[in-house]
């Protein structure tokens, strides 16, 4: 069943090689000196990726010639080798809720109780919960792919990605979410965790700030109003619709250990939707129906230790952790069986670092093109056709349409990443020939009956209007570097107790993003969704253009986006998104009160 | 069981059930295999071992008083550590790093040397003899329980890149004076280990040290006391 071309085969034989050779250094104990004599170490450390010896090594040679040493971390483990394409993708299971929860959930701390949350909920009176959810972080034994042991995986009620919420405005819901975590973590993670929903239009207490961690045997009882923007400002009573989101994503944020978390599996999807994307393709926008032809992706790339076939977390990286095994929802290299039709794929960049441009490669390596119709959960104005592939940075969302029908029974297509990237900061642009990238997902066209009555994107169907702008309050300015290898946003360390600005409820503002050198930084920004106005001075893509959560921030890019801040108060965080740069306090504190401050408003000192 | 047989055991049993593709069936199979196997949780589990090796090699080091330790043995084992890496001479980030970690030191207070131990690792061991560290602990009037160490040159490299503090631009990386300001901390006994930037504010690389203490991170949490910047702060 599996077919496996030629190529794959001798990819596999080389990354086996590779391990072996490196274990045979480990056997032979040679030491640094020796291995500089034979050529094997350059002088900073690390095992020079020559063919043979690097599972990239059919790389266009870029990898070879930058002045960086590699991996940026303790060496890169070269994983077991994985035969691709064994295993069905697997689908999350739907969260169901519960009839009721004891103690009832209330306004204030339920501290005696065990809850975790040290503020009281503000908004539980004017949106009272609906439907009611119990989730237990948990270890569970998974199993990634059949030819490696069950993995130790940290888990939302027993599965990795974990549920997915299915969710509608105007229904709020509350989960109880309980640290059930062991204190032995199996060489990473810590049983310390906060749950963000990103990106929710969630009241501080419940978003998941990185600073409100709980301890295992605590409970924290997280309200999600459901609500659109503006439902208490400017659109009150019903919001704008035009901020409707659809693919969030649920994932740990404990800081310092954020990415450790994620990596061992604490992160899901959570959908939304409303009478416009109704998930029935006979209504509203008419997209593919959930959950039959609406098929969410989650996208990780992971390391396992060469000896044991165990999941592998380096410890000591600080550039980005790049994984040389490609996983959809938990499983590496995932088949799935798709009909002749239109499906709606949501693609998701679960991390940790690695930087994706994906294609739908076809028999003879030709490129089969696609719709994209949403960036980061926001409908865009109308679908944007692509025959150069798509580019997504980690904690990116792009909802996509692939149509199948032109393909016969039988027939194979590759979701395939031909983004090469060699280290941790960042892609280095080439794209590499079709074929020749990392298939991570393989389309098999079934023959059964087809029943396609979704919108043609190709009919260019008009979704959300990008919502009106108001006058801004005050323009902030932001430049992220490293100081001594140590993250900074202005010069300034993070803290989390450190409210580096107040944004004033209710107002808009304009922020200024500036990169750093050398490093591409997927930059989040918790609470509303944001416009970007301009990227380097010129006027964002088709696909950039509406409402995002995520920048990218490349070397000395130049991005102006354009934010309100409605409804709620309270703490929320500006982060990298390469969850190792986040770890390591690439991060700040800001906070919406009803005064607000003109804090990091010093835009000319460049 | 042997390692291996049981590792194809587990492999083989994992391809049956998993093979719909459903993760939720996951937890099924995680109580079938601790009812064939109820002691998978102690004999899988050699991670630390691993941990071990990768990251903490047991060089030996000489201290500012002039003792020979081993560095996994007798500096981290099953202690809460601190581990910066500076020089004696260093007049670029090692003075902030070193006055900032001095405020930590002493709000950290008597748990320093009890179960939390500090350690700096000198950058030019050629240099840094163990008379010139402890007249650096002297000079800026360091208490007991932070440690100054010193060793064979190629040994404390190998050390600071199994470590993560280094940086990964070779060029950058050789000014010794701009070496690199983050700081490890963990929890050996339990694996967790993380880094903070040296210069951040004590009081918040306090709490996190602090987590690192396996009480800490069971306790309920409290409420933050946030600190605000004035208003039109100019920095």
């Amino acid at each position: 069943m599996a077919n496996i071309s030629k190529r794959d085969r001798r990819r596999e034989r080389e990354i086996a090689n590779a391990a072996k050779n490196r274990r045979e250094i480990i056997a032979a104990q040679l030491n640094r000196r020796d291995m500089m004599k034979a050529g094997l170490l350059t002088s900073a450390g690390y095992l020079i990726h020559k063919s043979g010896l690097s599972a990239r090594a059919q790389f266009s040679g870029d990898c070879d010639n930058r002045w960086r040493d590699g991996s940026g971390g303790n060496g890169t483990p070269v994983s077991p080798p994985t035969t691709p394409f064994l295993e069905p993708m697997p689908i999350p299971p739907v969260a169901q809720p519960v009839a009721a929860l004891t103690p009832v959930p209330q306004i204030n701390p339920n501290t005696a109780a065990g809850e975790a949350r040290t503020r009281p909920h503000q908004a539980f009176a004017q949106f009272v919960p609906q439907k009611l959810y119990e989730v237990h972080q948990r270890e569970v034994l998974i199993s990634m792919h059949p030819q490696l042991p069950l993995q130790r995986l940290w888990t939302f009620n027993g599965t990795a990605p974990g549920q997915t919420y299915v969710a509608r405005y105007g229904e709020p819901i509350l989960v109880r979410n309980f640290n059930d975590l062991p204190a032995n973590n199996g060489g990473f993670g810590l049983q310390s965790v906060s749950t963000h929903l990103h990106n929710g239009h969630t009241p501080s207490e419940s978003d998941g700030f990185p600073c409100d961690f709980f301890g295992q045997g605590n409970f924290y009882d997280q309200h999600y109003p459901n609500v659109l923007a503006g439902i208490n400002s400017s659109h009150p009573g019903t919001g704008d619709i035009l901020e409707s989101m659809s693919t969030l994503w649920y994932h740990d944020h404990r800081v310092d250990f954020t990415a450790q978390n994620v990596y061992k599996g604490l992160a899901g999807f959570y959908l939304l939707f409303n009478n416009f994307d109704t998930g029935n393709e006979t209504t509203g926008f008419r997209l593919p129906t959930y959950p039959d032809f609406d098929i969410p992706m989650m996208f990780n790339d992971k390391n396992f230790d060469p000896d044991d076939g165990l999941l592998a977390f380096d410890l000591a990286n600080r550039d980005g952790i790049l994984g040389d095994k490609f996983l959809v929802n938990g499983k590496i290299q995932p088949f799935f069986n798709v009909k002749r039709r239109r499906y709606r794929f949501r693609w998701l960049n679960g991390g940790p670092s690695r930087f994706y441009r994906f294609y739908l490669t076809k028999t003879g390596n030709t490129n089969h093109p696609f719709w994209i119709i949403s960036n980061d959960g926001n409908l865009l104005k109308n679908p944007v056709q692509t025959t150069t592939g798509l580019f997504i940075a980690v904690a990116e969302r792009m909802d996509v349409i692939v149509d199948f029908s032109s393909f016969a029974a039988g027939s194979v297509i590759h979701l395939e990443n031909r983004l090469e990237q060699c280290d941790g900061a960042g892609p280095t642009n080439n794209i590499l020939p079709a074929g020749q990238g990392n298939k991570v997902l393989e389309f098999r066209v079934v023959s059964d009956a087809v029943n396609d009555q979704s919108v043609n994107p190709a009919t260019n169907p008009t979704f959300y209007q990008v919502p009106t702008r108001v006058t801004e309050r005050i323009k902030r300015c932001f430049k992220f570097d490293r100081d001594n290898g140590q993250w900074v946003i202005n010069d300034k360390l993070f803290d989390c107790n450190d409210v580096r600005f107040k944004v004033k409820r209710n107002t808009a503002e304009i922020w200024q993003l500036e990169g750093g050198f050398d490093w591409s930084h997927p930059i989040h920004i918790h609470f509303e969704e944001h416009q970007v106005l301009k990227r380097n001075g010129n006027t964002p893509t088709l696909i950039e253009r509406g409402r995002k959560d995520v920048i990218r921030l490349g070397e000395g890019d130049d991005v102006e986006i354009y934010f309100r801040f409605r409804d709620f108060v309270g703490r929320y965080p500006m982060h990298c998104h390469n969850t190792i740069h986040e770890d390591h306090a690439m991060m700040l504190r800001f906070d919406i009160d009803d005064v607000g401050n003109d804090n990091e408003n010093d835009c000319g000192r460049r | 069981m042997s390692d291996v047989s049981r590792r194809k055991m587990l492999a083989g049993l994992a391809v049956a059930p998993l093979a719909a593709g459903v993760v939720a069936q996951a937890s099924g199979l995680d109580n079938l295999l601790r009812g064939l196997n109820p002691t998978l949780e102690k004999t899988e589990d050699t991670s630390r071992e691993k941990t071990r090796k990768k990251y903490f090699p047991n060089f030996e080091l000489t201290t500012h008083e002039g003792k020979r330790v081993k560095f996994y043995d007798d500096l981290i084992k099953d202690k809460i550590v601190v581990i910066n890496f500076m020089y004696a001479q260093c007049e670029g980030i090692c003075v902030p790093i070193t006055a900032n970690l001095k405020r930590v030191q002493r709000l950290l207070g008597n748990r320093v040397g009890k179960d939390i131990f500090m350690y700096s690792i000198t950058l030019k061991p050629e240099e840094d003899t163990p008379e010139k560290l402890k007249h650096y602990v002297h000079m800026h009037h360091l208490k007991p329980g932070w440690t100054f160490l010193t060793g064979k040159p190629d040994e404390i490299e190998i050390l600071r890149r199994k470590m993560g503090l280094y940086t990964s631009n070779t060029k950058q990386d050789k000014i010794l004076t701009n070496h690199i300001g983050m700081v490890r901390y963990g929890n050996e006994a339990r694996q967790w280990w993380a880094m903070f930037p040296g210069k951040a504010n004590a009081p918040w690389i306090v709490e996190s040290i602090l987590w690192m203490d396996e009480g800490k991170v069971k306790q309920q949490p409290q409420e933050r006391t946030p600190k605000v910047r004035g208003m039109n702060h100019k920095h």
